[in-house]
């Protein structure tokens, strides 16, 4: 098999606070406990699960945006965390971020022709003429007009803004794009846009995606493979079509069942998921998802259950005390 | 931008300080075409001539003329303030930037530092710097710079601090751009107006620093013409010749009125408060 585009391995994010006078207690916030993952290239890799479960911090910790506290990156085989100076400058060229929130991802001081052409300039792609007209080219691409390059973001609506901040992932020539809850913050029209959008530009330029969000029928739509995050941990990873159809683990089933069901003779009675998300500051033993689990047996709160795979060639696999 | 300047033109206050500023600063500009005599210049025969006549603002104690001795005054005083204030702003918009950029315990550090600055009162701070280094024009700006310092450094530090959780700086990040880049491309332009509309408020400050200094013979050494100076002079004929200390303290209280006036409308029109009117 050929090297992966991207392997993610134990990746781990603890925040570390302090908090209280005088004697300060030390409250360790478990953000991302053991992430592991491959994303092929070309593919479109979903990572879903609610909101506060670790999944955002994961995206930016494998871009060091954060830094993360241990872990292996390695993009086409380079260690993306211990890269420093041009190697990363080189790597983060190769590895964009499309944010969630298109209000404030752009500096809103800075015109759209600037904020497109400042990163060619940085990474000597091109420059003056050159940049300008490649700028013109991708805000064409992404469906705004060209003469809008000297308006401020100000001036934009939100869809129009994420646009933007797409076409200025795509001006260093990436080949994965981290988005980030890309349309979560966008009207419902309005996603579908950006979504078909992104569908496009990665039919279009062969980019792999890696595509963080909460809504199930995104991610059933945009992606190939998805992985189900629960409190820091991988619970379930396999073909998205598997996963989202047939899922394994308890909370991956609970998750599909909470997604709209466009056939109303199906919607009857769902399983409801029972209290909260645990914190991560203080998670539960076992598995973490064992408190809410309607399966829920003694070996659970004991022991994290093994990562067992799937049936199957690259099917994937659940870690589940049901299973394996 | 626009807008700001809209509000600014409907503020009469504003209008009228934008106005005496304007004045002072044509007069310290135009002053050796405009001062009808040379500010040095000694009549014996007129010593202590009151307002009107040949002078038309009077002479002091040495026969010199005091409209001509205001205007080239206007020049030390503007000179100065705007000096200190252009250096204090560079500097303690940096350091602000910086420290409020970077975070953590440096920042407690460099902001611990600058509390320190900003306890001491500035007369105090000014009067220890040109003790130390003798009075003449640049270290009265470098005295007066310190005492802005880390007033400046807290405008400064604040907006960083929200801008830099900001996604467009993280986006920068991600891009590769150096802290750098992202401090004074991204950062600085997003802070200037608060910065700018400080300058003005302290400019008074400088100004009253400044005039203080001189009146209690630390400023620019005489001869050459100081409000604080000329003030100073006044005091010892104050009974038989009170214009001679009026009329500069007069001229003071123009000048730091004006640039209040200034700041406060400055301040009003850019705060998001005021601005649902």
């Amino acid at each position: 098999m050929t090297e992966p585009l991207l392997r993610v391995e134990g990746l781990r994010k603890h925040f570390v606070l302090r908090k209280g006078f005088p004697r300060p207690r030390t409250i360790r916030v478990r953000a991302v406990e053991a992430v592991s993952f491959t994303i092929e290239p070309g593919q479109a890799f979903g990572l879903v699960g609610e909101s506060g479960c670790g999944k955002s911090t994961a995206a930016r910790a494998l871009l060091r945006l954060i830094e993360p506290d241990a872990g292996r990156v390695l993009f086409r085989g380079e260690d993306v965390l211990t890269a420093r100076g041009d190697a990363l400058k080189a790597l983060r060229r190769r590895i964009q971020i499309v944010f969630q929130d298109p209000y404030s991802s752009l500096d809103p001081r800075q015109s759209v022709g600037s904020a497109l052409t400042e990163p060619m300039r940085v990474h000597g792609i091109a420059t003056g003429a050159e940049a300008r007209r490649r700028a013109a080219a991708l805000m064409e691409e992404v469906g705004l007009p060209p003469s809008a390059l000297d308006r401020l973001p100000h001036e934009f609506s939100g869809g129009q803004r994420q646009r933007i901040g797409i076409a200025r992932a795509l001006t260093v020539e990436p080949e994965l794009i981290i988005a980030d809850e890309p349309v979560s913050a966008l009207d419902v029209s309005v996603q579908a846009q950006v979504l078909l959008l992104l569908r496009d530009l990665r039919a279009r330029r062969g980019l792999s995606f890696l595509f963080v969000s909460h809504d199930l029928s995104v991610v059933r739509w945009f992606c190939d493979r998805v992985a189900v995050m629960y409190l820091g941990h991988i619970v379930e990873e396999g073909p998205a079509a598997r996963v989202l159809a047939q899922p394994q683990h308890p909370y991956a089933q609970v998750l599909r069942d909470a997604s709209p069901v466009p056939d109303p003779s199906r919607r009857a009675a769902l399983p409801r998921i029972i209290g909260e998300i645990p914190s991560a500051a203080n998670p539960p033993p076992g598995c973490p998802f064992h408190p809410r689990c309607v399966h829920a047996m003694p070996v659970c709160s004991e022991r994290m259950p093994e990562w067992t795979p799937a049936p199957g060639e690259n099917a994937g696999g659940v870690a589940c005390h049901l299973v394996g | 931008m626009s807008k700001v300047l809209a509000r600014l033109r409907h503020n009469p206050m504003t209008v009228l300080g934008a106005l005496l500023c304007l004045a002072i600063v044509m007069a310290a500009v135009l002053a050796p075409w405009i001062a009808p005599h040379d500010p040095a210049d000694q009549d014996i025969i007129a010593r202590l001539a009151p307002p009107g006549g040949d002078y038309s603002l009077g002479t002091d104690q040495f026969g010199r003329d005091i409209l001509s001795r205001l205007l080239w005054g206007a020049r030390i005083s503007l000179t100065v303030s705007l000096g200190a204030i252009t250096v204090a702003m560079v500097i303690g918009g940096v350091i602000g930037m910086v420290s409020g950029y970077i975070g953590g315990s440096f920042d407690l550090i460099v902001m611990q530092v600058m509390d320190v600055l900003l306890s001491f009162p500035s007369l105090i701070l000014g009067l220890i710097v040109v003790a130390l280094l003798g009075p003449d024009l640049i270290n009265l700006v470098v005295a007066i710079a310190l005492t802005a310092v880390a007033p400046f450094a807290r405008i400064a530090r604040a907006p960083t601090m929200a801008l830099k959780e900001r996604a467009f700086v993280e986006a920068g990040r991600a891009l590769g751009f150096s802290h750098l880049r992202i401090l004074f491309r991204h950062i600085l332009p997003n802070i200037m107006s608060e910065v700018m509309v400080m300058t003005s408020l302290w400019m008074a400050t400088a100004v009253r620093v400044e005039a203080s200094l001189s009146f209690i013979g630390l400023g620019v050494k005489p001869p050459t013409a100081t409000w604080g100076g000329m003030t100073r002079d006044g005091f010892e004929n104050i009974l038989d010749a009170p214009w001679l200390a009026i009329l500069p303290g007069l001229a003071i209280l123009l000048l730091v009125l004006g640039l209040n006036m200034v700041g406060d409308g400055l301040r009003d029109a850019t705060d998001p408060r005021l601005r649902q009117e």
